[in-house]
């Protein structure tokens, strides 16, 4: 039995329950690094390379806090988990196809990585394959593997199920882990309802966004985000694009956006985007653009080491009361 | 229609050619200058890499110049270039532009996709099949001749005898070359201009430094994105070797086309390729560079470019391993010609330093 360590920052955020399920069912121990704190990031910040934006360096940082408790670090390659857009080829930010090797040349005394290869495009898919290999470098058998996977595979259908009643990805990864009973959310005299779409680890992350999500429970909003919504759902939005973003995440938040702007509950959408973030420069401009055309409120948060509490709020604040004039005017 | 395009180098010359011998009226973009990367930056998104904001601006301008359309490339990812023409066409639509983007998705990908955008573009231009197949063939041995030419300038540039003749020769041959309307006439124009660079009096004793230049394409390709660093490192007496050129994707017969498969040179330091752009590649050329004896290798990158930046965690270790010195130059609206020069001047001094001494110092140099 090895310990193996799962980095609470980036792809974490979305397939958790796959992957922390696949490894204990083969008989490991996960451990996952604690939030995120002022120390991890200061931690990723001086050891990522300096340009990288703040999710790669927080992933340093988390990874970095394991690397001494762990027998392995859990640092698969992401660069496709289906066949999709215009040429077939969407995959991840490039920042995700080179993170191993990153973390790898910039991290001294780490523990072994399980870095594989997740290329999921392929005909036939390819995660039996890819959980093989890393059942291989734990040691387990075939048989256990297979079970392994199908045990994880049902966690992660199930985390998907729970969203997309409305419940919040944070409560929703404890009900899968911890069991808890959990209800869809009732509307307790929410007045409002905002799209927070984005990045898992940019909205799901309160450090990095300074508590967004709480902020807007307790001016009473219903939020929504795109991880609520089916795959189809999701795809259905595509052909309103001239053409096909090439990153799954990014996709992922502009379906969403384009969806809840068609979608008349919702009064609102707030972006979190990652200061710096190559990605978003194009997704928040284009989802501007379309909230624009599409006459829907838009609010454009940008996230880096410096983002307060204060500021979040302020300018949260603000768009709320916009938004209940607006309302009231009506 | 009047009909525009990017501007990378002197290839402008060779597109020129052909949207004219295609029967339709060319607007040349004007070289990237102040003004174009002000309109871009004031119209793109912030975090918009340095290429997308200098092409913005040249629509912009060469809209204002009377264009209708622009030819642009597509790409599959896993950048953004890929998507870069999506973003332009939403922003001149903001705008109120009415210039067409024309974007064309890789042959390879999208056969159909793209005969369809070509034999649209004939057919406006009232051209047979058959001319255009020799129109094709006239642009890229245009292509070619220019980059043959550029090449060469780089080579006699830091031995010349006096400041700016390379210069003036290289401009008078790509005159011919411009003026060359079929291909003997092109061979007899590339002939002619590569003699003109061989007359330039030299020092022909000179040993000059070796500097290979890598990094994303158009910041490579377009002097005016680089601050002419070739320019600036051959007048300063460095000989420069360039990863890119446009012609180098079919042929060999640019030390880094050499080599084959740049993926399997980059294994060792990054298990993946393609991440975009010219990641793999800024890896996998700093190690040709190093195995030819170079001296050093100067990495140019968009601020923000994300393939660059993944290059940039990597190189530090191969430039160690390979003991060649990288000196990154990452490049946005702030960065100023003078900076570009000292940064320059520093990194000549080392390499200086290192020959002199047949020192083979382990370090990296990086901003
Ligand atoms: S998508 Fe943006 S935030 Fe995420 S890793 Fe890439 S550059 Fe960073
Ligand atoms: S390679 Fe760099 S400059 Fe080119 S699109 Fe990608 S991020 Fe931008």
């Amino acid at each position: 039995m090895y310990t193996v360590g799962i980095p609470r920052s980036l792809a974490y955020f979305f397939f958790l329950p796959l992957w922390k399920t696949f490894i204990t069912e083969l008989g490991h121990e996960v451990i996952e690094s604690p939030p995120t704190s002022r120390a991890i990031l200061d931690r990723g910040v001086k050891e990522a390379v300096n340009d990288a934006c703040i999710p790669i360096k927080l992933y340093h940082g988390h990874a970095a806090h394991l690397a001494e408790n762990c027998d392995f670090l859990f640092c698969p390659r992401l660069v496709s988990v289906r066949k999709h857009g215009d040429f077939g080829s969407e995959t991840f930010c490039p920042k995700f196809l080179g993170l191993p090797d990153m973390v790898r040349l910039a991290l001294k005394d780490l523990p072994p990585l399980i870095d594989t290869r997740i290329d999921l495009k392929q005909p036939g898919g390819g995660s039996q394959e890819a959980a093989g290999e890393i059942g291989l470098r734990l040691g387990n058998s075939p048989a256990q593997v297979k079970r392994a996977l199908r045990l994880g595979m049902a966690a992660q259908g199930y985390f998907h199920r729970l969203c997309q009643q409305g419940i919040l990805a944070d409560d929703a990864l404890q009900a899968v882990f911890n069991g808890e009973k959990i209800y869809p959310p009732q509307s307790h005299g929410q007045d409002i309802t905002i799209a927070v779409v984005g990045y898992p680890y940019a909205i799901y992350d309160p450090y990095i966004n300074a508590g967004l999500l709480k902020i807007l429970q307790q001016q009473g909003v219903r939020i929504v985000t795109q991880d609520m919504l089916s795959d189809r759902e999701l795809n259905r939005q595509d052909s309103k694009l001239p053409k096909t973003l090439f990153w799954y995440f990014s996709n992922r938040a502009v379906y969403g956006g384009l969806h809840f702007m068609s979608d008349r509950q919702v009064d609102g959408i707030i972006h979190v985007t990652a200061f710096a973030c190559g990605p978003d420069s194009m997704v928040d401009r284009l989802l501007e653009i379309e909230a624009k055309r599409h006459a829907t409120p838009y609010l454009p948060i940008a996230v880096d080491e410096h983002t307060g509490e204060a500021g979040v709020r302020t300018r949260v604040e603000a768009f709320l009361d916009m938004l209940r004039y607006k309302r009231r005017r009506r | 229609m009047k009909i525009s395009f990017p501007r990378m180098g002197y290839s402008y010359i060779a597109f020129k050619w052909l949207v004219e011998n295609m029967g339709h009226e060319c607007v040349v973009p004007p070289e990237p200058s102040n003004r174009t990367l002000d309109l871009g930056v004031r119209y793109a998104p912030e975090f918009a890499c340095i290429p997308f904001k200098i092409l913005l601006g040249t629509y912009i301008e060469v809209a204002q110049m009377g264009a209708q359309a622009v030819i642009t490339s597509g790409g599959m990812g896993p950048c953004r270039a890929g998507y870069y023409w999506v973003m332009h066409k939403y922003l001149l639509e903001e705008m109120n532009l009415p210039l067409k983007i024309i974007a064309m998705e890789m042959p390879l990908l999208n056969l159909g996709d793209f005969w369809k955008k070509i034999d649209l573009l004939r057919r406006d231009g009232g051209i047979s099949l058959k001319e255009l197949l020799r129109v094709l063939k006239i642009t890229w041995a245009k292509v070619k001749s220019i980059d043959d030419v550029e090449i060469r300038s780089h080579q006699v540039r830091p031995r010349e005898l006096k400041r700016g003749e390379t210069t003036l020769a290289i401009n008078a041959g790509l005159a011919f070359i411009d003026a060359a309307q079929n291909e003997e006439e092109i061979r007899e124009a590339r002939q002619e201009a590569l003699s003109l660079l061989d007359r330039v009096p030299c020092d022909e004793q000179r040993q000059p430094l070796k500097i290979g230049i890598i990094g994303e394409i158009y910041v490579v390709l377009e002097p005016a994105a680089n601050h002419y660093i070739q320019l600036l490192l051959g007048e300063m007496g460095v000989e420069t070797d360039r990863s890119i050129y446009l012609s180098a994707y079919a042929r060999k017969n640019t030390i880094v086309n050499l080599e084959g498969d740049l993926f399997s040179v980059a294994r060792p330091y990054l298990n993946e390729a393609p991440i975009g752009g010219h990641g793999v590649n800024s890896i996998a050329e700093t190690i040709l560079y190093a195995r030819h004896g170079f001296d050093g290798v100067v990495q140019l990158a968009p601020f923000s470019c994300i393939p660059e930046i993944v290059a940039k965690s990597i190189i530090p270790t191969v430039s160690r391993e390979y003991d060649i010195p990288v000196q990154t130059l990452f490049i946005d609206e702030q960065t100023g010609r003078a900076g570009v020069q000292t940064r320059m001047e520093a990194f000549v001094d080392l390499l200086q330093w290192r020959r002199d001494r047949g020192i083979h110092k382990k370090k990296v140099f990086s901003l």
